[in-house]
């Protein structure tokens, strides 16, 4: 399977949608907040990259911001990549993005479980609750302010 | 065997006691109860021992012993389930209603007791001798579809109601056939008791009605609510349905009441079909202990190899099936019968001959039509989706 | 004259003999049809990404066991294979031909549990269950044998595998690879001739392959609607090119394809385990910890790997910011995602048809809440 170079898909990108693409590496590229769902629908319709398996929907908290990371697979081209976003500069409470619910059914509970854990709500979601939590869950864990109760186990000394 | 121990009583009170007032009721309702006491825990003793002969058979079915640790083999083991079963709470919900819920496991019980006050166990060795005993045989039975109804209702919970109506659905649909495969030996034997209907198999029934005797079997297994019919108490479904909320001493009369229903769906089979206490140099009672284990063998490797069956296929195989099947064994004997009369010496040949050659073929017939379904998706059929049927661009400069 | 009534709303609740786990399904009938199932989980969820944040590298292996328990050894080579890939770390060939055995025998062993706890929720009171059951017997004997542990194995390390398999377990081995053909054929023959198992599996959920691939639904009930598409194959990793295998594939899209195929997909991975065995040859199992030192630290970057687990895709997002503990750790799960489709597959169908299906998708909990 061939795994698109970050740079020459970000050239696509931006030739057939402009403004959308932010910055590029070698893995990946990254797209503005507000047309992640044009981009997606491009990437998922047009031949030549027919994305139509979403492999997952995940999102990582940096300090400063959050990142939205999508990684796409398609079968009949035999490819992947990986799509990210940056959102929720400034530690707003709830960064908001576009759910891509309606391209891909697949979305449904990975969505519900970044809103869950991470706080990220998703715009257009026909059903955006708690899934791992319960309902009325303080606060959302995998953020790096939420602390646990337990200690931390690792101790960066010297190679063993 | 009532005049026997009649007689035994009187003389004993004879010796004691001269002119005692009112002497023969008194001495008649001691016999009756020395005489219920006998068969109860004879039937008893005879659950116990079908307990561990279950678990311990399905256990080697399934590559494993069975339960051998108390007593010797095992066989104290559905002592010591008596026992901690006495010894469990006994909780009742806060919304159930307490006189049915207090009747239900009552209702299941005692109406399988009953059944065997008419069964023969010898020569003449039965409790009572009434001329329409098959009917009642079959009214008897119609009560314990009853208490599953009673224990659903009175446990105000929702899914035991739900597994109790569709126990209900089946047990209705199924008396039709139990009832009407006996019509075909009731037109032979020109009886309705089980007494004549034993003397007069001196050729089992089950190799004379071969129909009847499939369509009572399955019937029967149905009645009883075992596998392949076991959908009330599919425990992988509804975990235990109707009896979800008894505990203690109330379960074990479920649970007794179940395997009591086993050994008389298999008592019953063996007397009308299989010819009861009849047999050579040894005596009645061990020739039908012989046929009611055989049964019950045949009930349990059913329920150790056989998936169960969903609520709309029980109910097809009733209405589409065994009762079909019991309309043609009708037509058959009842033609049979009027063609050799009771003044024949070898009668019973040739309506054996008439069925096996005129009835048997529509069992397979049923068989073939019940089961051949043309199934929509094919396993392998050619549409596959394209994978790889395209190629991405820049394919050359991507590493 | 029509008749007044009204659907009912059953809870299947947390506990419940079929359910393969703590799930929970709020189930509304109407008569004995289904009109809308809502299923509820998050009763074994444990906060693994978060606790992996406070674990070392090769301490996160112990927490990859515990996520689906069935299937060890695959959750430890998929998230091993992530760290290799982020820290350019070559693995020793011994060790990849013993992680290759490992992981082909975890998925007969999960494939065993998915077809007799079928057979078990359709009724045969545990006959077919406990032949199944004995086959995986041998397998986690074997599983002891090469790493102490039977269910949770931790066995594989960045580079390679834990220690070497001694030499009972090659004779084990042997012996199971020459009668194990013999009991899938047993298997096989359960279910294709038994009537009361089609009646209740054929034409029963059947799902077609665009509603598949649009619900991001991979693994055996992919290949069962006819899109024949595995990962060893098409996304290799491992010497997975180097061995000789086919992909069972159906066109029909029910629940009694789903059954079957996990039967062949057997067999499939028996082949692989023989051909891993003709081929291993001797030498250290790990990199020497002057190369890979026991505290790994990646560079920084991050990576996703994805792997053909025995319920479908597994994948495993590794974030490293440079220190001996990643920075966020992420695992695509393949049974929560499985379980996108579970109210379009069973609204129309019957009652007795709930758990059937339930158990086609074959799910684990430990792997749906993580």
């Amino acid at each position: 399977m061939i795994e698109w170079n970050g740079n020459k898909l970000a050239e696509e990108i931006s030739n057939h949608i402009s403004d959308s693409v932010v910055s590029s590496d070698d893995h990946s590229v990254y797209i503005s907040k507000e047309k992640i769902y044009e981009v997606l629908k491009f990437l998922k319709e047009t031949s030549g990259f027919s994305f139509d398996l979403l492999s997952s929907i995940t999102a990582v908290d940096y300090i400063d911001h959050f990142e939205v990371v999508y990684h796409l697979k398609s079968l009949i081209t035999l490819s992947k990549a990986t799509i990210k976003v940056k959102l929720g500069f400034g530690r707003e409470d709830q960064p908001e993005i576009d759910s891509s619910y309606n391209l891909w059914k697949g979305a449904d509970f990975q969505e519900r479980e970044v809103f869950d854990l991470m706080g990220i709500h998703f715009v257009n979601h026909p059903n955006l609750k708690r899934i791992l939590l319960w309902d009325g869950f303080p606060g959302h864990p995998l953020r790096k302010d939420f602390v646990t109760n337990s200690q931390s186990v690792v101790d960066d000394g010297e190679d063993k | 065997m009532f005049e026997f121990i009649y007689n035994i009583l009187d003389a004993i009170i004879d010796i004691f006691i001269k002119d005692m007032r009112y002497e023969s009721y008194i001495i008649t309702a001691v016999t009756g109860l020395i005489i219920a006491f006998a068969v109860i825990n004879g039937v008893l003793g005879g659950v116990l021992v079908l307990i561990w002969g279950e678990r311990r058979l399905l256990g080697r079915f399934q590559q494993r012993t069975g339960p051998n640790r108390w007593g010797p083999q095992g066989l104290l083991t559905s002592v010591a389930d008596a026992v901690k079963v006495m010894f469990k709470e006994d909780i009742v919900p806060e919304e159930a209603d307490h006189y049915i819920f207090n009747l239900a496991p009552l209702l299941l019980v005692i109406p399988v007791f009953i059944i065997f006050s008419v069964i023969p166990f010898g020569i003449s060795l039965y409790a009572v001798d009434i001329n329409v005993s098959v009917l009642f045989i079959l009214a008897i039975t119609s009560i314990s579809g009853l208490s599953i109804i009673c224990a659903a209702w009175a446990s105000a919970n929702r899914i035991a109601i739900f597994s109790a109506l569709r126990s209900v659905a089946m047990l209705i649909s199924y008396e039709i056939p139990v009832g009407l495969s006996l019509v075909g030996i009731l037109l032979i034997t020109e009886s309705m008791s089980v007494m004549d209907i034993v003397i007069y198999q001196s050729i089992p029934f089950i190799l004379i009605q071969p129909v009847a005797a499939i369509v009572f079997f399955l019937g029967s297994l149905a009645e009883i609510n075992r596998t392949p019919f076991d959908l009330t108490e599919a425990e992988s479904e509804l975990a235990a349905g109707y009896q979800n909320d008894y505990s203690g001493m109330k379960w074990g009369l479920f649970y007794l009441g179940e395997f009591a229903a086993a050994i008389a769906a298999a008592t019953v089979f063996s007397t009308l079909f299989l010819g009861g206490p009849n047999g050579p140099i040894l005596p009645g009672l061990f020739w039908l202990t012989i046929k009611v284990i055989a049964v019950l063998f045949f009930i349990i490797w059913i329920r150790a190899s056989w998936p169960r069956f969903r609520i709309d296929q029980v109910l097809n195989l009733a209405w589409k099936g065994l009762f079909e099947l019991t309309l043609v064994n009708i037509v058959v004997t009842s033609i049979a019968v009027i063609i050799w009369t009771d003044l024949d010496s070898n009668r019973l040949l040739y309506i054996g001959l008439v069925n096996w050659i005129f009835a048997f073929p529509f069992v397979l017939l049923i068989f073939k039509l019940l089961k051949t379904k043309k199934y929509q998706s094919d396993i392998n059929s050619s549409s596959y989706y394209p994978v790889g049927s395209d190629s991405p661009k820049f394919k050359k400069e991507i590493k | 004259m029509s008749i007044k009534s009204e659907p009912i709303t059953i809870n299947l609740g947390p506990q419940h003999p079929s359910t393969h786990g703590v799930f929970r399904m709020r189930v509304t009938f109407d008569g004995e049809t289904i009109i809308d199932v809502e299923p509820i989980f998050g009763y074994l969820h444990r906060g693994t990404e978060k606790l992996a944040e406070e674990r070392t590298y090769t301490q996160v292996v112990t927490l990859t066991d515990r996520m689906d328990y069935v299937s060890s050894m695959l959750n430890n080579q998929g998230y091993i294979l992530a760290l290799e890939k982020l820290s350019n770390i070559t693995p020793e060939p011994r060790g990849v031909w013993l992680r290759m055995i490992a992981s082909e025998l975890q998925r007969i062993a999960s494939h065993l549990v998915a077809v007799g706890f079928l057979i078990q929720d359709l009724g045969a009171w545990g006959t077919p269950l406990t032949y199944a059951m004995r086959e995986r017997e041998k397998i986690l004997q074997m599983f002891e044998m090469l790493c102490g542990a039977r269910i949770t194995n931790s066995y594989l390390r960045p580079g390679g595998v834990f220690m070497d398999a001694p030499e009972q377990f090659w004779v084990a081995l042997k012996d199971f690879v020459y009668d194990f053909p013999s009991k899938v054929d047993e298997l096989e023959k359960l279910l294709t001739s038994n009537e009361i198992i089609f009646s209740r599996t054929k034409d029963i959920a059947v799902l077609t392959p665009e509603q598949a691939i649009n619900a991001s639904i991979t693994g055996p009930i992919l290949r069962s609607t006819g899109v024949s598409w595995d990962l060893r194959k098409d996304d290799t990793y491992d010497f997975y090119d180097q061995v000789k295998f086919d992909i069972p594939t159906h066109s029909a899209g029910d629940n009694y394809s789903r059954y079957l195929l996990r039967v062949q997909e057997m067999r499939e991975s028996l082949k692989i385990v023989k051909q891993c065995v003709e081929n291993i040859e001797p030498g250290p199992v790990r990199p020497h910890h002057d190369e890979v030192p026991f505290l790994v630290r990646p560079p920084k970057g991050d990576c996703y790997v994805a792997i053909e687990g025995s319920k479908g895709e597994l994948g495993f997002y590794l974030v490293s910011d440079g220190s001996i503990s990643p920075y966020r750790w992420h695992v695509r799960s393949s049974s929560l995602i499985n379980l996108t489709l579970l109210r379009d597959m069973l609204i129309g169908t019957l009652f007795g048809d709930l758990f059937v299906t339930f158990g086609g998708i074959d799910i684990n909990m430990g792997e749906v809440d993580r």
